[in-house]
């Protein structure tokens, strides 16, 4: 899984049967110190995720296992909502 | 599979419900020297380790919800060895 922030959303009209009714969103991979890092992604949303708010996703087949027994063609899913990331940095 | 060293972890309430009672674990892979190889990612805890350890992970979803023992869930990684000597 990888840290992200939510920037932002899609609409999409024409799309996937099983995509009707999945939110769709728009994160921003972050490094080990909260920053941007890479590119944006669209990810599908299991966990009610908003704008603004730093998520873990998961990548690959294992991001349609969230909506199963429905299998909506996703690479990318957000699976939980960050409370805190605690990285101490003791010389590490 | 990678080397890495768990830097921290990450507290989330609302996440996937196979993900309830194992630790989310920040790790930075590594080269072979020790440096840092890309950013971190987060794996979830099959081996009780700890932060600071240097630990192998995998970064493929079958491995990582087996070792887990969740599977069908959404987990693409998990750290499934510590104590490494190279």
């Amino acid at each position: 899984m990888l840290l992200g922030r939510v920037i932002g959303n899609v609409v999409c009209t024409m799309k996937d049967a099983s995509l009707v009714g999945q939110k769709l969103l728009i994160v921003q991979p972050l490094d080990r110190k909260g920053r941007d890092t890479g590119r944006p992604i669209v990810a599908l949303d299991s966990v009610g995720a908003g704008a603004g708010e730093t998520i873990y996703w998961c990548r690959g087949k294992e991001a349609s296992f969230p909506f199963l027994p429905a299998e909506p063609p996703t690479e990318a899913t957000i699976v939980g909502i960050v409370d805190s990331v605690n990285i101490p940095e003791r010389g590490l | 599979m990678l080397i890495g060293r768990i830097i921290g972890d990450v507290v989330a309430t609302q996440k996937a419900p196979s993900h309830e009672g194992r630790k989310i674990l920040v790790v930075q892979p590594l080269n072979l020297d020790g440096t840092d190889r890309g950013d971190p990612v987060l794996a979830l805890d099959a081996v009780d380790a700890g932060i600071g350890e240097r630990v192998l992970i995998t970064t493929e979803g079958f491995s990582a919800m087996t070792a887990v023992g969740r599977p069908n869930s959404p987990i693409d990684a998990a750290v499934i060895g510590v104590g490494l000597f190279l």
